[in-house]
């Protein structure tokens, strides 16, 4: 295990912001925390970078405690969510100065400067101002500042959430590649769970300072621990699993699971109409509950049949 | 380096670290402050009579027209010398660097001097007078602290405002102001500092009528022989100017935001529309600043038989009759020597401070509160207090440093220092802690973030700081006198003396140094107007 | 750990530019004069190569501000010798034992005759009495001869004085009207002198170079020294019976860490070549006999010749109440 966090615990006064955090991060993984905004993931990745000292616990790479190690020493890269660009340096500035600080020889660091613009798409920029640039082009040269020096791991915290939604995506998609291509171990922070599957290999989901549930991607997805987590991965309805057909206690409902399907077992009344971006959403009252639904046009009132997509639905547990 | 000792250093933890770091600064106070000053403030506790002092009805009288009169001072002249910090920070003009020297002159004038120029104006003294002269001086304070963050100050924030329908004033008040609040408070705790203690001219223009904390502690110390009196006051005094500093300390802790800074070139532009008439304004403050300037020039060149070049003559010679132990241009040479060491010292221990006290803002609000307020200090307590300090004390350094020619330059240091930690402090504060930790991750050792991040953002703020206080230094008159060695005086030393002394020729002199000194203070701003290099590539 | 050190090399540098630190010879004397000390070089060079002792001089303000740092320092002296002692504050230094007996061979030549008491710890250098300078041109001809002249009407709003609270010219002309009017009647003096318009400034300064008509200002009657109209090149004049006896004193200090060669510059202070420069240096009377004044003296300034004067001790344990009456009845 190249990263291991045993037992952190980060406190503020009184305030706890990080409790008994136990974590592990493969040679090569990127694993995402995800959580609500306040559950102490951000602290946590500071305390990874050594910005934040534990109360107890310890940071470990490759079984060496890092306690005795200062940020500048520990060759973990870090990547802000706006960035933090050094004003007063070039595009090109800003990605060698952590080859500079490895003293890296100046035709070494100019070459490995041109092929991180290339990697992050910024080709012929090494001279701009970075004044000049975009959001989104200041967190490409942010990233390719981080990756240059080829650190151990690099630590992301909300790469993406300063930028609008149309970038977001595209760029996660190129950052994940960015990642698995360059074989980068990371740690990335962050809110929004389209990011986090997008990029991790793991996820661990915090919730009030605690990690709640590890695991790929898909199986988090799938079976969430509890109410709570499951709440924060997109159900808003919870039923028995007999509800859907599952042998499990308890299910939660995405507004995917259902689906207005001629042949469906279940039978309903649509409530309301919502229009979303690319289709149609419906609120459809079930023996006296309500029920989000995707579907096909339907009018308010109307009586609609209702077929249950497994992929919406998420065990709990 | 061994992993052992890299554990060590590391293993300090943040707080500690920057605690120990705070000990430089901390050691040149106690040395030569608090040391000297509790000395002979608890040299006249002992001889009793300090009650009585505090009950005297006189004594809180003074206490309230020596607050009152700074008070009203520090409010002229933050509103004098906002004009001109918008147009130095913000404007595309010809003549800029003329007017930032011009805006120094006042600053080294002798107070003497300046108070005498003044009584030409008002020629029965009075409060008005006192409160101009003490505004007059310390324009330069709020126009360079205050301009020096502004000009540093993105634009953006004002622009957006304007395009969500603020007027530019409503701007100004709601987006410009706040964002400049720590810089204002900053010099105005200065120039506070600065007029509560003003000695020469509260004597010169006072009329003999209206006293202030500092000249009766003068007075008690130096003509009376009444110390306890004089511990009285000084404690008062002290009380004052804690409770002020205190205050501005709270004022300005809710003000730490971290600023979008930009290089000047990209917001310096042609003043359009309304600000013209700020640009007027300022130009009417140079105008104000200039006339007793002209007026000392004047008669340096006048005497009573018509123009006369006597004075600039006279200056390389002792004066008439041998009135001074040096030349007026050995004087001078002498000025530029020790205000380059003070101004040494002062950057050294000033940025030192500047440096932990950002450090320690995380860490240790507490305590970085704490030396902030300490190094204010010295600028709110009576020079006489540290001198008579001095000479109970600094016999007990080696070679008895009581007459030790390393004195002066560290008293000038004392003063210096506050000024140039102001200035560079908010500066250091907008920085964001974030850009630290990204070059640290990057691998830079907190020095190398120092050097890469810091330095190169506030270095313009510093070289500014570096000037003016070498400026603060030339002009440094109260602890100057008190130390200075006959065989090596300062220029405002030598100007005090020559205005001691009857005969035309030595009054000639005395206003031909003044020149002197003025014509160095411009090129020296001048200078350092040249060095701040236009940025370009790696800065 | 790179910082201290810069730190230290910029304390370092400090020294080498603030001149070489002085290296304790054995033969040199510390000199602690009033800030208006001035001797010509040339005299005093000649002493130290003919004596070998080096003269090294420390400038302590105003006769006040240096008896009191003498005082403040009489354990460990800043000095071996101190000149500038007045006569208003003689008598603070003698009873707080700031300096140490010895009889010159030199105070016989004339000093003896202004000596502060019979101690021979204080030996009078000089002469500066304290005077109403006038401005004849700018009187027409109407000249004040007394102190009694200045409270008649027609010298209304003419005279300038200095503060006696922070100014020692200013002081010794309170003195003056104290000796004259006695203790009773300098009050009812004041009183008729504010009336008459008299303007109080804090300094000399002002009230020389701002406020006398025959400089820059429209009062043609000032206090200043007996001296002054020497530099004024005869356009002014003192008024000789308004003058109050002011003599400098030298001393070698109690616990001067080279005693001996300290008395050798006390009696160079009191010989011949010094005391015929410093009229023309300081602006004071010798107090040596027989020392010629320069020509331009005795036509402008010669020395009154009967000055008003007042007890030491008598000044020492009345001034802070004298000083504090006159400013509740003239500023009050």
């Amino acid at each position: 295990m190249a990263l291991e966090l045993d037992s952190i615990t980060v406190r503020y006064g009184r305030t706890t912001a990080v409790s008994d955090v136990s974590l592990s991060v493969a040679d090569g993984e990127v694993v995402a925390l995800l959580g609500p905004s306040g559950c102490g993931k951000s602290t946590l990745l500071r305390t990874v970078a050594g910005l934040e000292k534990p109360t107890s616990g310890s940071v470990r790479w490759d079984a060496t405690d890092l306690a005795g190690v200062p940020v500048h020493r520990r060759e973990f890269g870090l990547v802000f969510q706006d960035g933090q660009l050094f004003p007063h340096r070039t595009v090109a500035g800003n990605v060698a100065f952590g080859l500079r600080m490895k003293k890296v020889e100046r035709e070494t660091r100019d070459k490995r400067v041109l092929s991180l613009l290339e990697l992050v798409g910024l080709e012929g920029y090494a001279d701009r101002r970075v004044t000049q640039l975009s959001g989104g082009e200041q967190q490409r040269v942010a990233l390719a500042r981080a990756l240059a020096p080829s650190p151990r791991l690099v630590l992301l915290d909300e790469p993406l959430s300063a930028l609008d939604r149309a970038l977001r995506e595209q760029l996660a998609v190129d950052l994940a590649r960015l990642l698995r291509e360059a074989a980068t171990t990371a740690l990335v922070v962050t809110h929004d769970h389209d990011e986090a599957f997008t990029l991790a290999d793991r996820v661990a989901i915090m919730s009030r300072g605690r990690i709640v549930q590890v695991g790929p991607p898909a199986e988090v997805w799938s079976s969430p621990v509890d109410v709570e987590t499951a709440k924060f991965l997109g159900c808003n309805k919870f039923v028995p699993g007999s509800f859907v057909g599952l042998d499990v206690e308890r299910v939660g409902l995405r507004a995917t699971a259902l689906r207005v399907d001629s042949d469906g077992l279940i039978e309903g009344t649509v409530v309301e109409r919502v229009h979303r971006r690319d289709h149609v959403r419906l609120l459809v009252a079930i023996d006296g509950e309500e029920y989000e639904a995707v579907g096909p046009m339907a009018e308010v009132g109307d009586r609609v049949r209702l077929e249950i997509d497994l992929d919406g639905v998420a065990r709990i547990g | 380096m061994g992993r052992a000792v890299a554990q060590a250093r590391a293993g300090l933890s943040s707080r500690t670290g920057w605690s120990a770091a705070a000990l430089l600064p901390l050691a040149f106070l106690a040395l030569f402050f608090a040391w000297p000053v509790l000395a002979i403030v608890s040299l006249g506790l002992r001889e009793g009579g300090v009650l009585s002092a505090l009950a005297d009805s006189d004594t809180w009288e003074l206490v309230c027209f020596t607050l009152g009169q700074a008070l009203a001072s520090t409010v002229v002249a933050v509103l004098a010398g906002m004009p001109l910090a918008f147009v130095l920070a913000r404007c595309r003009i010809r003549g800029l660097g003329l007017v930032r020297a011009a805006v120094m002159v006042p600053f080294v004038l002798p107070t003497v001097v300046v108070g005498l120029a003044f009584r030409t104006f008002w020629p029965d003294g009075g409060v008005l007078p006192i409160v101009l002269a003490n505004a007059f001086f310390n324009v330069a304070v709020v126009a360079r602290t205050v301009g020096g963050l502004w000009a540093h100050t993105d634009r953006r924030a004002e622009d957006a405002a304007r395009a969500l329908g603020a007027s530019r004033p409503r701007a100004f008040l709601s987006v410009v102001l706040p964002a400049l609040a720590p810089a204002i408070g900053s010099a105005a705790a200065v120039v506070f500092l600065f007029c509560a203690t003003s000695f020469g001219v509260v004597l010169v223009l006072g009329g003999s009528r209206y006293r202030t904390l500092e000249t009766e502690i003068y007075l008690r110390t130096v003509e009376l022989f009444d110390l306890s009196g004089a511990a009285a006051l000084s404690l008062l005094q002290f009380a004052a100017v804690l409770a002020v500093l205190v205050l501005g300390a709270l004022a300005r802790r809710r003000r730490e935001t971290a600023l979008a800074l930009r290089d000047r070139e990209e917001l310096a532009r042609r003043p359009t529309g309304g600000e013209w008439y700020v640009v007027l304004a300022a130009f009417a403050v140079v105008v104000a600043l200039l006339t007793p300037v002209v007026g000392l020039v004047t008669r340096s060149l006048s005497t009573r038989d018509g123009w006369s070049l006597a004075g600039y003559v006279a200056l390389n010679t002792r004066g008439d009759r041998g009135t001074l132990a040096v030349t007026g241009v050995d004087a001078a040479v002498n000025s530029l020597r020790t205000a380059f060491d003070a101004t040494l010292v002062a950057l050294v221990v000033g940025v030192f401070s500047a440096v932990v006290l950002v450090g320690l803002r995380r860490s240790g609000a507490r305590f970085a509160e704490v030396l902030d307020t300490a190094l204010m200090l010295p600028l709110g307590v009576s020079a006489v207090t540290v001198g008579f300090g001095y000479l109970i004390t600094m016999d007990a350094l080696p070679g008895d440093f009581r007459t030790s020619p390393m004195l002066v330059p560290l008293a000038q240091a004392l003063v210096v220092t506050p000024l140039i930690v102001r200035m560079v402090l908010p500066v250091l504060r907008a920085v964001d802690e974030r850009l630290r930790q990204a070059a640290a991750t990057l691998g830079a050792s907190p020095a190398r973030v120092w050097r890469e991040v810091d330095l190169p953002l506030v270095g313009r703020s510093l070289v500014a700081a570096a000037g003016f206080g070498y400026v603060v230094a030339l002009g440094e008159f109260g602890a100057t006198s008190f130390l200075a060695r006959p065989d090596a005086p300062t220029l405002p030393v030598v100007i005090a003396r020559l205005m001691s002394r009857p005969g035309e020729l030595n009054s000639q002199m005395a206003y031909a140094a003044c020149v002197l000194l003025m014509v160095v203070t411009v090129g020296c701003v001048l200078l350092i107007e040249r060095l701040r290099v236009p940025s370009s590539g790696e800065f | 750990m790179r910082r201290i050190c810069a730190v230290f090399a910029a304390l370092a540098l400090t020294g080498c530019s603030a001149g070489t630190s002085t290296a304790p010879q054995s033969r040199e004397v510390t000199l602690v004069t009033h800030d208006s000390f001035a001797v010509k070089p040339e005299v005093l060079e000649e002493f130290q190569k003919s004596s070998g002792i080096t003269v090294k001089q420390v400038a302590s303000g105003d006769a006040g501000e240096l008896t009191n740092k003498l005082v403040l320092t009489k354990a460990n002296p800043i000095g071996d010798v101190a000149f500038g002692v007045d006569s208003t504050f003689a008598s603070r230094a003698l009873s707080e034992g700031v300096f140490a007996e010895y009889a010159s061979p030199e105070a016989s030549k004339g000093a003896q005759r202004y000596k502060a008491d019979d101690s021979n710890r204080l030996q009078a250098v000089d002469v500066g009495d304290v005077c109403l300078n006038i401005d004849p041109a700018k009187l027409g001809g109407v000249e004040p001869k007394s102190y009694d002249d200045l409270v008649d009407p027609k010298f209304k709003d003419k005279l300038v004085v200095e503060n006696p609270a922070t100014s020692s010219p200013g002081l010794a002309f309170l003195l003056g009207t104290i000796a004259k009017y006695g203790e009773n009647g300098w009050q009812e003096y004041w009183t008729k002198l504010r009336a008459n318009g008299v303007k109080v400034v804090s300094g000399w300064e002002e009230a020389y170079n701002q406020e006398f008509s025959a400089t820059k200002g429209d009062r043609p009657i000032v206090v200043s020294y007996a001296s002054s109209p020497s530099a004024e090149g005869g356009k002014t004049k003192a008024v000789l019976d308004t003058c109050y006896r002011q003599v400098e004193y030298a001393g070698v200090l109690s616990g001067a860490k080279n005693s001996e060669d300290a008395k050798k510059v006390l009696d160079f202070l009191l010989g011949e070549k010094f005391q015929a420069q410093v009229a023309e240096q300081m602006y004071v009377y010798p107090s040596r006999e027989g020392v010629a004044l320069p020509e331009s003296w005795a036509k402008d300034a010669p020395l009154p010749p009967n000055p008003q004067a007042l007890p030491a001790d008598e000044v020492k344990d009345n001034r802070e109440a004298w000083v504090e009456q006159w400013r509740k009845l003239v500023q009050g």
